[in-house]
């Protein structure tokens, strides 16, 4: 149900972004790009208290009127976002954790893949197959 | 020996007709039998045979080097060709073409040397084409797989004729498929691919004009690919046409092991087409693969070595990274056997030009013993660009190799997560029937059916609701009953059965399995805990069902269910002893102690359940089972038999939970040994019962239970408050055999009726539970929502 998801390396360099094509594919790359900010924020406050037991689901980072902006943060400082529109309100929070759990669990195969290196662009065919998956639920 | 410089097609040739002949794999050949056939199917005379075998020196030595058998095949060549033999003709023929073989699998052998001279000269190309064509595919398959230019062939079984690598020369190769639509397209890619593969990654061949085919030289492997090609053209469809007769030819050159992989070949072969099958020659040649880089066969090729071994193959990283995500099943970062003949198998096939598959093939998956082989489907055609080829489909994962089968059951991790979850089943089970050996007092109980109790949180709510109503009599159960929350307590935490350690123990067991449902969700896993917990109570009934995870059944009618199942079983024994042991109410007197017994079961079944409805229904079930009582009891007197266990048992239990239970159970315990166990379930449908107004039917049952106390006295001591206040007020009632069946059917009926009114309040009780749960859930969104606002 995303209009766009994106995987950001730690550096905070994209490692996978993909939108639906039919919309203006730059103002979602900016939108996951100024959501960085609020994952910082998010991640460095939480750290404080609750050290290494951070919750990896961030929930929703910034509503704005179009859409909406979810965070999911690995061990490994690899972020996930899922950029969702707004008009789909029957998207459950658990829903969106179950889509960053797919993700998640997507990921982990493709970093298991020798011929992956960490840091390059994920360029798995399986991974691409997932967001689509995700995004077409949106329609 | 001479200098002998081959080109590269003789080259490949020759290594591959030295690998089928290497039998034992020293890299000398004996003169044994495979050279013998080998130059006996050169069409030579014998005496020529014998001068070649002089002249290049294997006479000396007694056997053949590679040095020697390539001078060999090159002296066959040039007899064959009709030039005199010379040593020095060895060098000096120059466009020489290959030594044909002619016998049996030599066909194949004519057939790579018609190919291989194909590549070279053209000329006898078409001939031995032509010749060639005749053959099956399976031929051309084995022609496909040039010779292997590594000189390490890995003959597995050597097969016959086949042994000659054809080369795989792309025109004679297309000829083939064309004339041969059949699965040899399949097989000669695989085969090609395989050879192929190997070819690049030893030396990269230009050798034909033809590209991929002729450039890809079989490893050795293939010729053993192509024996089993022979062999498989009986079973299999893709080679089609001569495959008859190159399996006949086959055969009687063919080894043992050859024979059996045939018959493993047939096993394999199904009906559906399937072009990534791995022939048994590739597969022997990936195990051997394999076996370099990890000797145990059951064991794991790390993912950094086989990253290492596959880019040895030149593909694009992309492609390998593709590869890797198809054949890694488990994704575990490492790869098993199967894993690693799948990665293999691809690979040659991209090598050969097919595109990747986007779903691993079906052939190619790692057999599971769970999965269905056929899950997938198996890549079609399209994939590699075939059209319409029927391609025989053997399912890949069937073991070519029983070993191999073996091993990757073995090796595979799914295999020892359901191992080890029937394990621990049977375990449970194990407990439980330990348990109800211990249950039953009764020796006249004849089966031991335990009655099974849904152990749920209602039955929490079932006996707060006990607890709340009889919290007021100053009986002996009041005392046992104020003991009993906190042990109910620990029983609903406990999802488990009428017996803590069973209850634990399966509840383990059942949680295993859904750790293997790999459902995280806790509450699924306590359901199917609760769920299961009476179950192995059932178990240890003779027929032990099933154990059954009711994830959300816990308490929903299968509460009723189970009580009527365990009416039916009259296998009330050990729930009636679990029950016992529950609330570890304290013994009753005698009118106490049948309906206690049945109470205590009842309630804590029914405890949770009548809990909550007890507003609502307590009064109704008290007040029909006070009505039915009577009633039944004339009805039963009148009409009804004294039935079997079942129902005795079902009434005992309805006596329990109800107060009219504990008379029924009385009637019952004369003869019914059972109703403890039945006194179990039914207490628990009871429970709601005696919840409801105690004092009502506590008079009636009274009446009742005077007759019925003998049985009562039966059933040890009771959970309920409710019941322990029925009982208590009873008087002793004289056994009466004459009336025991009356009342037997009387209590029987009244407990059925009890038992409905039960289990409607537990649904009831079930539906409001979940509208709560959906406000929280509901809840708890919204203030989801709400929170990330507060860091803004």
């Amino acid at each position: 149900m995303a209009v766009c998801i994106a995987v950001i390396a730690k550096e905070n360099y994209p490692l996978y972004i993909r939108s639906v094509p039919t919309q203006n594919e730059l103002k979602f790359h900016y939108t996951v790009h100024t959501s960085l900010d609020v994952v910082e924020e998010k991640i460095s406050a939480v750290g404080k208290s609750l050290g290494d037991q951070r919750e990896l689901y961030l929930g929703l980072l910034y509503p704005t009127e179009d859409y909406k902006v979810y965070g999911y943060v690995t061990n490994s400082k690899v972020k996930f976002v899922i950029v969702v529109d707004s008009s789909n309100t029957s998207l459950r929070d658990n829903e969106i954790r179950s889509m960053f759990r797919k993700l998640h669990n997507t990921f982990t195969d493709v970093m298991c893949n020798p011929f992956h290196n960490p840091g390059d662009t994920i360029q798995s065919k399986a991974f691409d197959g997932i967001v689509s998956g995700m995004m077409v639920q949106s329609g | 020996m001479e200098s002998l410089t081959l080109s590269d097609v003789e080259q490949k040739y020759y290594s591959d007709l030295f690998a089928y002949c290497d039998t034992d794999n020293t890299k000398k050949v004996a003169s044994n039998g495979r050279v013998l056939d080998l130059f006996r199917a050169a069409q030579l005379p014998s005496e020529v045979v014998l001068q070649i075998t002089e002249l290049c020196g294997a006479t000396r030595l007694g056997h053949f080097g590679r040095s020697q058998f390539y001078i060999a095949l090159k002296l066959i060549a040039i007899a064959q060709s009709g030039l005199p033999l010379r040593v020095e003709s060895l060098n000096s023929v120059k466009d020489l073409p290959l030594p044909r073989f002619v016998v049996g699998k030599n066909e194949a052998e004519a057939r790579h040397a018609a190919l291989y001279q194909d590549t070279d000269s053209q000329g006898l190309y078409p001939a031995s084409a032509a010749a060639v064509m005749p053959r099956p595919p399976g031929r051309g398959l084995q022609n496909k797989k040039a010779p292997p230019v590594e000189p390490q062939p890995e003959p597995t079984s050597p097969v016959v004729s086949p042994d000659q690598s054809p080369p795989t020369s792309p025109p004679s190769w297309r000829k083939h498929k064309r004339q041969h639509s059949g699965g040899n397209v399949d097989r000669p890619p695989v085969v090609a691919a395989a050879g192929a593969v190997w070819t690049q990654f030893r030396e990269p061949q230009t050798v034909s004009a033809e590209g991929m085919w002729a450039s890809h030289s079989p490893p050795p492997p293939g010729q053993e690919s192509w024996v089993s090609f022979t062999a498989d053209t009986p079973p299999s469809s893709t080679l089609p046409g001569m495959h008859p007769s190159s399996v006949q030819e086959s055969t009687t050159i063919r080894t043992v092991a050859s024979a059996a992989m045939t018959n493993e070949i047939q096993r394999q072969s199904s009906g559906y087409d399937d072009p990534w099958k791995i022939t048994d020659e590739q597969r022997q040649y990936y195990i051997n693969q394999f076996k370099t880089i990890q000797p145990d066969l059951t064991g794991f090729i790390p993912g950094s070595a086989a990253k290492e071994f596959f880019t040895k193959s030149k593909l694009p990283i992309l492609e390998l990274s593709h590869i890797w995500e198809l054949s890694d099943f488990d994704k575990d970062g490492a790869l098993t056997l199967d894993e690693f003949c799948a990665a293999f198998h691809l690979v040659v096939a991209r090598k050969n030009g097919y595109d990747l598959p986007e779903k691993l093939p079906e052939s190619l998956m790692p057999k599971l013993i769970d999965l269905d082989d056929s899950a997938e489907v198996p890549e079609q055609t399209a994939d590699v660009g075939y059209s319409g080829s029927p391609v025989e489909v053997t399912p890949n994962k069937s073991p070519s190799m029983p070993s191999l089968n073996q091993a990757w059951q073995e090796m595979n991790p799914n295999n020892e997560q359901w191992e080890t979850f029937s394990e621990r089943s049977s375990s449970s089970q194990t407990l439980t029937q330990f348990d109800s050996n211990i249950a039953p007092a009764d020796p006249d109980t004849a089966i031991v059916h335990p009655v099974p109790i849904r152990m749920t949180p209602s039955k929490i709510h079932m006996q707060e609701m006990e607890l709340k109503r009889t919290g007021s009599d100053n009986n002996h159960p009041t005392s046992p009953l104020l003991t009993k929350p906190p042990e109910l307590d620990e029983e609903a935490k406990l999802p488990a059965s009428m017996k803590f350690v069973a209850a634990n123990t399966v509840g383990e067991g059942y949680s295993s399995s859904d750790s293997f449902t790999s459902d995280p969700e806790p509450i699924t896993r306590q359901r199917s805990q609760s769920g299961t917990s009476p179950e192995p109570l059932k178990v240890v009934a003779p027929p032990p069902p099933p154990p059954r995870p009711h994830p959300t059944h816990s308490r929903s009618s299968s509460l009723d269910m189970n009580r009527t199942f365990a009416a039916t079983s009259a296998a009330g024994q050990a729930q009636a002893s679990a029950i016992a042991y529950l609330p570890a109410v304290p013994p009753r007197p005698l009118p106490t102690q049948a309906a206690p017994g049945a109470a205590a079961g009842l309630a804590t079944t029914a405890a949770a359940t009548t809990t909550a409805a007890a507003t609502t229904s307590p009064q109704q079930i008290p007040q029909q089972p006070n009505f039915a009582d009577f009633s039944q009891f004339q009805a039963f007197a009148a009409s009804e038999q004294p039935s079997s266990l079942p129902e005795v048992d079902k009434h005992s239990e309805v006596e329990k939970a109800p107060e009219g239970a504990g008379p029924l159970r009385t009637v019952k315990s004369d003869g019914q040994v059972d109703e403890r166990a039945s006194a179990s379930v039914n207490s628990a449908k009871g429970a709601s019962g005696p919840i409801a107004p105690p004092p009502k039917p506590v008079r009636r049952r009274l009446k009742s239970e005077d007759e019925l106390r003998p049985e009562d006295e039966q059933h040890g001591p009771q959970k309920s408050n409710v019941i322990a206040a029925v009982l208590s007020t009873q008087p002793s009632i004289p056994r009466s055999v004459g009336k025991d069946k009356k009342a037997i059917q009387a209590s029987i009926r009244r407990n059925k009726e009890t038992n409905t009114v039960l289990a409607r309040l537990n649904s009831e009780l079930q539906q409001q539970l979940k509208d709560l749960l959906e406000e929280r859930i509901s809840l708890e969104v919204q203030l989801e929502q709400l929170r990330p606002f507060s860091h803004l």
